[in-house]
């Protein structure tokens, strides 16, 4: 048991920190703040020396990084599998769009109601991470698995079936306020999209790291490791298991909202059953229940289809096979990866994983 | 009441092909302990090996043949390179491997074939016959039913009756002691896998006229909808996979012939979550559940 | 080793992970005789079993069946190079019938006929099994299930039969029972018998051969006449 324990990677660090955390017991969360702010400034001095373009990739690494983030809690520190992370950033991108168009449709302006959006997706997402939370917490293994798949893949449908609401496979449009003119008349969008975005995942991070410090961190932790011995420490395991979903729902649902903020607009079409695989895939990849392998996920996410995109250019092929090995290649990569890194080089994963069939073992006995 | 028997033909015709493909789940599940979440995306692959071959010769039936054979030897190939590879020490490896099967699939059939739907042909009229005033069968309901009722039948006696299915129960519910017996184990896994799969590949060519059509993700409701059925039936229990497959194509048809086609999924979901929370170990749980 | 030797086993060692449990095991049972395998829990009697059909995989040694060595037989195969191997708590597999048991024991035989013949004859020698056919397997009593396990083995005629603690949770008549059939076995069908177990008094009751077991090691193989009437003996190796 120690023997494993001491093999597991700190889980608790900031990625952009990279620093063994179990040092002076100071403030946790004042190291944390330290850690945020230089990231912060990291990201606005980043921002002015790479091109628009990157800027929004980068952007987009951040709103994948909330999602990563939270499931890796959730997966790799509660020990819940959910493949129905996808559907739940649906549910804020969703919000965030019928916010910011009822907004706009009563002639309502300002920065401030944007920040109001994103609060009501977390809201709603956290309502529906809840119920499904609540049924994940009596769940087990393939069960669960099979039921945040259902999620999954029912969701994004329901976008169809209350057409009325969410108009469809069309989806809706997320109008977004340019920068505040205080920043300038030529400030560039993009880069106000990767501050915004930067901002609200940092303090989403900054949250989380504090989360996984904190008392309930630790009982996270004690839930996944073996249930039997933490409800005989006292621990009410299923109330753990729903607030993990919960937290993780939030994130996710921030996840989704920056997304479609950044989009400017949702659809069924991006919120498919294969977006919440990526999730898994990337937070199995980088490391389950690490923030900074969350961190490492979230970029794969956004580089690996870039890569797949400038390795097609190289050949000359007809549009309708480039267009579909670029869809579809980084697909067959991410499966590949997650194949190989399941039957070759379990690692680092490993350890945890075998942590999660005690846990479920143990459940069932 | 018209309305009602054709929704109940339909449903039941629906729930027969749930039946079959919640079937292939519970061999899996039985014999190696894995859901197969993979399942939908090897019976669509067959399915498009199906499509290729029809396309090319004009004949659907040598394509019907070509996707139960390609299912079978995909789902062998599937567990020979991949899944006997796995660690099955933790139940989630196995699931997460599937996953990862489910993305490479879809992404080089979407590669080789596109995006985008194709036709599925039925090949028989789908259109119901009258008896007596009343629209009841269409001749391609006649040939669901019957091909599914072969197959399970073909599985029930190949199960209770042959040596070979002797051997494939002994080595699910007791690997060590099979092989003192003589059983090659592994053997005996390889072609569970390639019977669930090649039952997948069926129910897939069955059900895919009915819907949509042919497209990398025509199967992933499917799946959700057969996983519902097995977990309705307990997913150690093949009868009970049969009946929850019948009981989720009815629900499916009353709820989209009464409610709306679009309301299907969520029934499923709110179906699913009911069972699991209200019967976890399905409506037919043995007494005797085996723990894994 | 002399022709009627069924099996010799040379400096086996064995274990799981880095420990060997087994440290170099002689052994040699002669056709158609019992050896019984005694000892303290922990002494490596089961593992001995287990490393014998190949379950664990034996680091060093050799394992001699009828002359041919074993190294390397798959364990599906052994059942085939005679030799069946009735595990701890009996193997009977609960969620088939006594009869599909029964079956699983002869299915990998060519000879369908003399399985068959093998088949009735189990279920003569085991009546209450026949009147049980189609009950499953976990609705039997301890006693039932020990019949069931020795005669699914005798469905595969092996030459030779390895036994993990067939007295295990039985009363003791059914154990006198049980020996007194391995007994008849050897005498009428020449069947030889390598026996584990805890059991002391009734396995050396029965058995040709006594081999003591202490930590991995054999500590003395001898007439199990000697071990179960010498004092001086049985304080020494077995003490009682």
């Amino acid at each position: 048991m120690s023997a494993t324990r001491a093999a597991l990677p700190p889980r608790h660090q900031l990625a952009e920190a990279g620093r063994p955390v179990d040092r002076p017991r100071g403030s946790t969360l004042l190291r944390h703040l330290a850690v945020v702010l230089a990231a912060g400034l990291l990201l606005v001095a980043v921002s002015y020396a790479v091109e628009p373009f990157r800027n929004f990739q980068l952007a987009t690494v951040a709103a994948y990084l909330c999602a990563t983030a939270g499931l890796t809690v959730l997966t790799g520190l509660n020990g819940q599998l959910s493949l129905g992370h996808g559907a739940l950033m649906a549910t804020g991108a969703y919000t965030v769009a019928l916010c910011q168009n009822a907004f706009a449709d009563r002639g309502m302006t300002g920065g401030w109601l944007l920040v109001l959006s994103l609060g009501a997706a977390i809201v709603s997402t956290v309502a529906v991470g809840a119920v499904v939370g609540v049924a994940a917490a009596r769940l087990r293994g393939p069960y669960l698995a099979g039921v945040t798949l259902a999620v999954a893949v029912v969701v994004p449908a329901l976008a169809v079936t209350f057409d009325g609401v969410f108009n469809g496979e069309q989806g809706l449009s997320v109008p977004v306020e340019p920068p505040p003119l205080a920043l300038g008349p030529y400030f560039p969008y993009e880069r106000w999209q990767l501050w915004l975005t930067g901002a609200a995942t940092l303090l989403a991070l900054l949250l989380l790291a504090n989360l996984i410090r904190s008392r309930y961190g630790r009982t996270f932790r004690a839930v996944r490791d073996d249930e039997v011995a933490a409800r005989l420490a006292g621990i009410h395991v299923a109330r753990t298991q729903v607030l993990a979903f919960v937290v993780s729902a939030a994130t996710a649902g921030l996840g989704g909202a920056l997304l479609a903020v950044l989009a400017l607009s949702v659809s069924p079409g991006a919120f498919s059953l294969t977006l919440s695989l990526f999730l898994l895939m990337a937070v199995v990849i980088g490391g389950l229940g690490r923030l900074a392998g969350a961190l490492w996920g979230a970029i794969l996410l956004v580089a690996l289809p870039d890569l797949t995109h400038s390795v097609t250019e190289l050949f000359t092929l007809s549009p309708a096979v480039a267009q579909r090995l670029e869809g579809n290649l980084p697909l067959a990569i991410f499966g590949v990866t997650l194949i190989v890194v399941m039957i070759a080089a379990p690692g680092g994963v490993q350890g945890l994983l075998s942590r999660l069939g005690r846990r479920l073992r143990a459940r069932r006995s | 009441m018209d309305r009602f028997v054709f929704l109940t033909v339909d449903g039941l015709s629906r729930g027969a092909v749930y039946a079959a493909f919640a079937l292939a789940l519970v061999l899996i599940w039985r014999a190696a302990r894995v859901v197969n979440f993979a399942q939908g995306a090897m019976a669509v692959a067959a399915a498009y090996v199906a499509f290729t071959v029809s396309t090319a010769t004009g004949s659907y039936w040598l394509g019907f043949v070509v996707a139960i054979v390609a299912g079978l030897l995909l789902g062998a190939l599937v567990d020979r390179v991949v899944m006997r590879h796995v660690d099955h020490a933790s139940p989630l490896n196995p699931v997460i491997v599937a996953l990862g099967l489910v993305l490479l699939i879809q992404a080089v059939l979407g590669m080789v074939y596109g995006n985008e739907f194709r036709p599925a042909e039925a090949p028989l009229r789908r259109s119901a016959l009258t008896v007596g005033g009343f629209a009841v069968l269409s001749p391609y309901d006649l040939f669901v039913f019957a091909t599914i009722g072969v197959v399970v039948s073909g599985l029930a006696w190949l199960f209770a009756r042959t040596p070979v299915g002797l051997r494939m129960r002994a080595a699910a519910f007791a690997p060590e002691v099979s092989r003192l017996l003589g059983v090659n184990v592994g053997g005996m896994l390889t072609l569970g896998w390639a019977l669930a799969s090649g039952v997948g590949a069926l129910a897939a060519m069955l059900v895919l006229p009915t819907e949509l059509g042919l497209h990398p993700h025509a199967m992933d409701l499917v799946f959700v909808s057969a996983f519902t059925a097995a977990v309705v039936g307990g997913l150690d229990s093949p009868p009970g996979a049969v009946v929850g497959g019948l009981v989720v194509g009815l629900l499916l048809s009353y709820v989209s012939g009464y409610a709306g086609s679009d309301l299907t999924p969520l029934a499923v979901l709110v179906l699913l979550l009911a069972v699991l929370l209200v019967r976890p170990g399905g409506l037919f749980a043995p007494v005797v559940a085996r723990r894994v | 080793m002399t022709a009627t030797d069924l099996l010799v086993v040379r400096g086996l060692v064995a274990g799981y992970g880095a420990a060997p449990v087994l440290r170099a095991i002689d052994l040699t049972v002669p056709a158609g005789t019992i050896a019984a395998v005694v000892g303290a829990n922990g002494a490596g009697k089961t593992t001995l079993l287990r490393a014998l059909s190949g379950m664990i995989r034996p680091a060093a040694g050799q394992v001699l069946l009828a002359g041919e060595d074993l190294r390397g037989t798959p364990v599906e195969q052994l059942v085939r190079r005679g030799m069946a191997h009735v595990p701890e708590g009996r193997g009977v597999i609960s969620e088939l019938t006594v009869d599909e048991n029964l079956r699983l024991g002869g299915l990998w035989r060519r000879d369908r006929a003399d399985a068959g013949r093998a088949l009735d004859e189990v279920y003569q020698l085991f009546e209450p099994l026949a009147r049980r056919r189609r009950h499953l397997g976990h609705q039997l009593s301890g006693g039932e299930r020990q019949m069931l396990a020795l005669g699914r083995a005798l469905v595969g005629r092996p030459r030779l039969l390895l036994l993990d603690e067939p007295s295990l949770g039985l009363a003791p008549r059914v154990v006198a029972r049980t020996m007194a059939l391995l007994r008849q076995l050897r005498d009428r069908t020449g069947l030889t018998v390598l026996l584990v177990e805890q059991n002391v008094r009734s396995a050396l009751a029965v058995a040709d051969q006594g081999v003591v077991m202490s930590l991995g090691r054999v500590v003395i193989a001898a007439p199990a006449v000697q071990l179960r009437d010498d004092v001086d003996l049985r304080h020494a190796y077995l003490g009682f």
